[in-house]
Formats: C-alpha cells, structure tokens, sequence
C-alpha cells in the first residue's frame, strides 16, 4: 500500500504547506512579503543604522535613521537596579542571579516534592534578602526603600508567590469544605475578590489599610502592596486548585476513606498531589500573569524596572530614545515570561504523553 | 466538655461559628479602628460629600461636565468613560483575535507562523510595558502641520486622531445606540426563543431581516433629527493654523488605551480561538464537505459556529478579566472610573467612601457582564453531543 502512495519529499512537503491552492499560495505570498517588509525595517532601524556607544551620542537624536542603543549603554545600570547604591549593585545582580537559579532547580523532577520544593525556595528567597538587605556578614545595610529594577520586579513576585500558594490551598480547602457556612463566605470572598481589577486591590491596601488597621499592624507600603497581591493571587489560585481537586474521580477520596485515613492524610497525600499535578499548566499560566502584572506596581509609586526605564529617557538627554528603552525592558520581561510559558507547554505535553 | 467535643455536630458547629465569628470580629475591628482614626483627624464620613462641588476638570467626558458639577457627576463620568473604553476595546479585540485565531489554525505555514510570532509577542509583554509604548509612539508623532494623512479625511499627529464625524447632538448617537442594543437583544430572542422554533426558516428570515432595517431607518431618523442646525451633516476635519478643526478629535490617551488593550486582548482571544477550532472534530468540516459544501460554506456555517460556543465559557472569563484592565487608564492619564476615584480621593481626602464606590462599581459591572454573557451562552450553547471527536 506505501509503495503505491507518492513519496513525501521535502518538496513536496513545502507544497502543501504552502501553496496547496491557487488562494493558500495568494496568502503565503502577502503574508510572506509584508513579514519580509517587516523583518528588514526591523533590521535597517535596530542593526544597520543603529549608534551602539554612548561615545557617539551625537549621532543619534530626532530625526536619526536608526535606533539609539546609546541609551542603553549609557543608561542600563539605572534600569537594571534602580536606585540601589552603585558600588554595591553586585549584590542586587547576584540575588536575581540566585532566585532565577531557583527558579530553574525547582524545574528538576527531584525537587517535586511539597518539602523539597518549599525548602529550596524558602532558602532561595532568604539567600535572595540577605544579600539585598545586608547588615550582616558585613554588607552594608540598603533599605527597602531603594530597592529598584529587576530586584524589586523579582522581589515582590516572589514574595507574592511564596505568601499566595499556601494561602491558595487553604482557601481552596475552605472552599470545598462540607461546612456550609465556611464553604459559602469562602466561595463570595474569592468571587468577589476576583471581579476587583488588581490595581485597586494594590492602591486599597497602599492607601486605605492605614486608616483601619491599628497603628502596630500598618507595616510598610512595599509589604502592604505585597500582602494585596499575595490575597489576589492566591484567590486566582485557589480557584485553579479546586479545578484541580474537582477533576478528580471521586473514586479517589472515597477508596482512600475506606481505608480509614484521615482528613489531613487524605489532602496531604492523595489529594493534592494529584489536584496539583492536574492543575499545573493552569497554575504556570497564572505564574506568567502574576509576574506581568507586577508591573502595576509603577502605579503605586514604586520604581521596578518598568518604572526605572521611564526615568532612563526621562531626562533631557535621553527624551527622543523611548522605543529602544521599551524595547530593552520590554526583552528582559520577554526572556522571563517566554521561559516560563515554553516549560509550562512542556510540562503539559509531558503530561499528555504520561496519560497516554 | 470533652464529650461535647467528641460530637462531629457540635464540632462542626462549633468550627463555622468561629470562621464567621472572626470575620465579624475584623470588620469591627476595621470600623472601629477608622471611626477613630477619622475622629481624630476631625474628618466628617458619610456620602453628603457626593453632592459638592468638584472644583477640578477632567480631560474627557461623554456627558456635559464642569468644575460646578458635583462628586457624584464626575464619579458617573468616569464610569461611562470606563464603559465607553471597555466596549471599544472589546470590540476590536474580539476582531482581531478571531483573526489571529483563524490565521493559526488556517493551515497555510506562512499565516500561522505570523499568527503565532503576533501571541507570543503581545501576550508575553506586561499590558502596562505595552500602553507606556504606544503612549510615547503616539504623543511623539509629527506636529499637526506634518499630520500623517489617511485618504484626506483621516489625519493622525502628536495631539491626537482626527475622523470624519456627523454634526449631531450626543443624545440621538446614545438614542441610536440603545437602539441597536434593543434590536440584537430581540434578534438574539428570535433566533433562540422557543416560541419561534416551528417558524418556518425563510419567516424567520424575513423578520430578522424586517429587524435590522428597522433599526436602520430609525437610526437614520434619529441622527437627521438631533443634527445640529446651521452646519454640514458631514464634518471633516481640516488644518486651520496650527491645529485640526471639525470632526472627532481622539485624544492620544484614549487612543494608547484602546491599541494597547485590544492588541494585548487580542492575543489572549485568539489562542482561545484556537481552541474553539481544535475542539471541533475534524468529522464535522469533513461531513460539510461530503454533503457538498464548499469549504467558505463549511468555515462560516459549521466550524466557526461551533468553535465560538465551545469557548464561550473561556470567553466570558477573559472579557471580564479584560474589562478590569481598562483600569490601566491612570498610566497614561485617560479619565477612566478609577483615575476619577484616585483623583477624588486626593482632593476630597474621603477615602473610605470612595474606595466602597470603586469596588461596589466594579463588582456591580463584572458581575453583570457576566450574567448577560452567560445568558447569551445559554442561549446558544450547544445541545447534545456534537462536540465530541
């Protein structure tokens, strides 16, 4: 029967793929050409014509032909860190260096136990504020206050996540609870919470829960904001792991009743661990949303690195070079957010082959 | 005592009492800690605030609004505004991501290549990295002598778009709207209702049909009524000095707001397209075909309807999560429903209040976005089984 069927030639391949009709071959050419439009505008303005030293700055300016990547050059340790002191931005590089080594650890198979996984970011994110903090070891003490860049952007996400992902779990528990009463507050707590935009969770607790909160519990504004989005995100979550729990078979629970274990064995070790492994790709998802929208925090008044970059062309100097700034932030989110998207795809297809 | 606790009913009662019971506990802590905070600040809580004057301007309103008008008047102004942004950007996105969505599943390498690189693009960037962009690429466009000019009729500068517009009163635009609103719902009816089912299918034709040219003529009716006397029906903008005159000045705040949202949405719609499109069986397109159906006949009338009610559920979630992101209004300074909050909190100092109003305005839209859409969806969800492969 294969012998008699054409042979599937590269050629050919590429024929069916792209000129298969008289209509598929009309789209490929346009779609094709105004890509090559593209791509070769891209290139002329961003490589060709491009000013790379902050040396030459002259060269660029309003009306230069192509991107001023002088900006960066001159600009990218204030985007990069903020307002942290400079002789001691090494520090700031190193922690990001250390929570993004976390975060690729914790993408071993060997770490995908609740301990191991909570021990490691635990010590990750410790690692990560001692050397961002100082005042001991002998590093000098930089407070809070200016943290900046990509630190504050990876600080306040994992802080975020670490707070939110235990709090998720026990609302999502509360929520599927037998109790009526505790079942029914959680779920209009999370509903409601839910439909706020997160931005006017952030501001409620930036602005509002000094004026409710007695005088010891007030804190920091960096730690409110964080605690805001820790409760916003872990309502996200939590609704992701009752999917979870919920695709279940109810076989499950039931089997693991009839043999006399209890409740906390029973979410510890049946429970969970499956609910989690159902809702993975959903929970990497809300991971790369969570890590975008920190960038709200801008609005909030706090300089991360979106905001670091708006005041790198904020000065006379620099006012024309915006696109190649946004450009430059707009990478780095990039780098984070498509790692994180490409290992939650190959999670879910690594699943799929698994229930195969 | 410990026999009591032994009780599974009295344990159980016990337990959701005392959740309840510390909730309570943290509001009134809450209201207790700020009636004496306000007190001691001598600062007057309540809503009698709503009725004062304002004494600022905002930049952009659909309804008339001056420094005279009260708290309450611009509070309803930066709601409108939010709706006004939220239904534009919908709009588009839902345009483009069903473009973008159709491109990927299209079967031409080229378009899915493109589709693909346009999500993984727009949908990897944070919004707010996205609205800062277009905001600094459109207030730095040429000056409005050197306008970038679309057909003579359309011009784009630093200040903002100019389109061609009709001289008519706002009211007869928001009168032809309802309108339209009235006639999808009574089309919608008329296509779901039961009470039509045994119709014969060219009646029902006719009356759609009837339905929408009604609305037609009485839009046109209601726009010849409201013009404004002494001008042109048509106006279209034009350079007198040093700026455009006449037609519909888009300010660049809203333009930012609306690219970047319906951009960024789109790319979320479009994967949820996707998905629509995967989830029809590739049986269905080929029983379309084998019953002689061309293959536009078997896109328009078998998979595109049966992808859009697969993820309908999907849908409704993300227009939700999308509307709550007009939020982003305040970045680049659109007057939106928050903006107008925050600024009313600065220069009322009623925070509380105005904070209650924010959140009870959101969750009242959210909540009935999601209640029509899910009618909708009940509407014309599927019955049985055709989705199954």
């Amino acid at each position: 029967m294969d012998a008699t069927l054409p042979r599937q030639t590269r050629l050919r391949a590429l024929r069916t793929d792209y000129f298969s009709t008289r209509l598929d071959t009309l789209v490929t050419l346009g779609f094709g050409l105004l890509a090559a439009w593209v791509l070769w505008s891209l290139f002329d303005w961003g490589v060709l014509h491009a000013v790379w030293s902050a040396e030459n700055r002259e060269a660029c300016g309003h009306g230069a032909e192509g991107a001023c990547w002088a900006v960066i050059d001159a600009r990218w340790r204030l985007i990069l860190f903020g307002l942290y002191p400079f002789e001691e931005q090494w520090r700031s590089a190193l922690a990001c260096a250390v929570i993004v080594l976390t975060g690729g650890a914790s993408c071993a198979p060997w770490f995908w136990t609740a301990r191991r996984l909570a021990a490691l970011w635990v010590a990750g994110f410790v690692t990560f504020y001692v050397l961002m903090r100082g005042g001991v070891f002998g590093l000098t003490e930089v407070s809070e206050q200016n943290w900046g860049g990509l630190s504050l952007t990876i600080f306040i996400f994992a802080s975020v996540t670490l707070l939110g992902m235990p709090l998720a779990i026990v609302f999502a528990l509360l929520r599927r609870s037998q109790l009526p009463w505790i079942a029914r507050t959680m779920g209009v707590i999370i509903d409601a919470i839910r439909s706020l935009p997160l931005l006017s969770i952030m501001f409620t607790f930036a602005i509002v829960l000094p004026f409710v909160l007695p005088g010891w519990m007030i804190g920091d504004k960096l730690h409110r904001v964080i605690a805001g989005y820790a409760l916003f995100f872990a309502c996200y979550q939590a609704e992701i792991i009752r999917g979870g729990i919920q695709s279940l078979p109810g076989g499950q629970e039931e089997a693991a009743q009839a043999l006399g274990l209890g409740y906390w064995h029973r979410i510890g070790h049946i429970i969970l661990p499956q609910a989690f492994r159902n809702a993975l790709p959903a929970t990497i998802n809300q991971l790369v949303i969570t890590f975008k929208e920190t960038s709200l925090v801008v609005i909030i008044g706090f300089f991360e690195i979106l905001a670091s970059g708006n005041a790198a062309y904020g000065n006379s100097e620099w006012n024309f070079a915006h696109v190649e700034v946004y450009a430059f932030v707009g990478l780095i989110y990039f780098v984070f957010v498509f790692a994180l998207s490409r290992y939650g795809a190959y999670l879910e297809r690594r699943m799929a082959v698994a229930e195969r | 005592m410990i026999s009591l606790l032994r009780q599974k009913s009295f344990r159980d009662t016990a337990s959701q009492v005392g959740f309840i019971g510390v909730l309570i506990l943290l509001v009134v802590t809450f209201a207790l800690t700020a009636k004496t905070n306000l007190d001691a600040q001598g600062m007057t809580s309540g809503f009698g605030f709503l009725e004062r004057a304002t004494g600022w301007g905002v930049s952009f309103s659909l309804i008339p609004f001056d420094t005279n008008d009260t708290y309450a008047r611009v509070i309803l102004v930066g709601l409108l505004n939010s709706l006004f942004l939220g239904a534009i950007s919908l709009t588009l996105a839902t345009v483009i991501g069903i473009g973008i969505g159709i491109m990927r599943v299209s079967g031409n390498k080229m378009a899915e290549l493109i589709g693909t690189v346009y999500v993984e693009i727009f949908r990897n960037l944070p919004l707010l990295l996205q609205a800062f962009f277009w905001y600094a690429v459109l207030t730095t466009l040429p000056r409005p002598r050197d306008a970038l000019e679309f057909g003579g009729v359309a011009f784009l500068n630093g200040r903002g778009a100019y389109l061609p517009g009709l001289n008519v009163t706002g009211f007869s635009v928001f009168l032809a709207a309802i309108a339209l609103a009235v006639t999808v719902g009574l089309w919608l009816w008329l296509r779901s209702a039961r009470r039509f089912a045994r119709m014969a299918p060219h009646i029902k034709k006719a009356w759609s049909r009837g339905l929408w040219l009604g609305w037609a003529a009485l839009a046109v009716a209601l726009l010849w009524a409201g013009r404004i006397p002494e001008t042109p029906l048509l106006s279209i903008p034009t350079l007198k000095g040093l700026n455009f005159r006449g037609g519909i000045r888009v300010s660049p705040e809203l333009l930012t707001c609306i690219i970047a949202i319906s951009v960024y949405g789109g790319a979320y719609i479009g994967e949820i397209v996707r998905a629509g499109f995967n989830a029809v069986g590739k049986g269905q397109s080929e029983a379309g075909h084998a019953l002689g159906l061309s293959t536009w006949q078997t896109f328009t009338r078998i998979r595109l309807p049966l992808a859009i009610r697969a993820v309908m559920p999907m849908l409704i979630n993300q227009y939700v999560w999308l509307f709550k992101s007009t939020t982003i209004g305040i970045a680049v300074g659109f007057v939106d429903f928050f903006m107008v909050i925050s600024t009313s909190i600065n220069q009322s100092g009623q925070t509380l209040e105005l904070i209650a109003i924010l959140m009870g305005g959101f969750l009242v839209i959210n909540y009935s976005m999601a209640w029509v859409l899910n009618r909708v969806n009940d509407a014309i969800k599927l019955k049985g089984t055709q989705l199954r492969t």
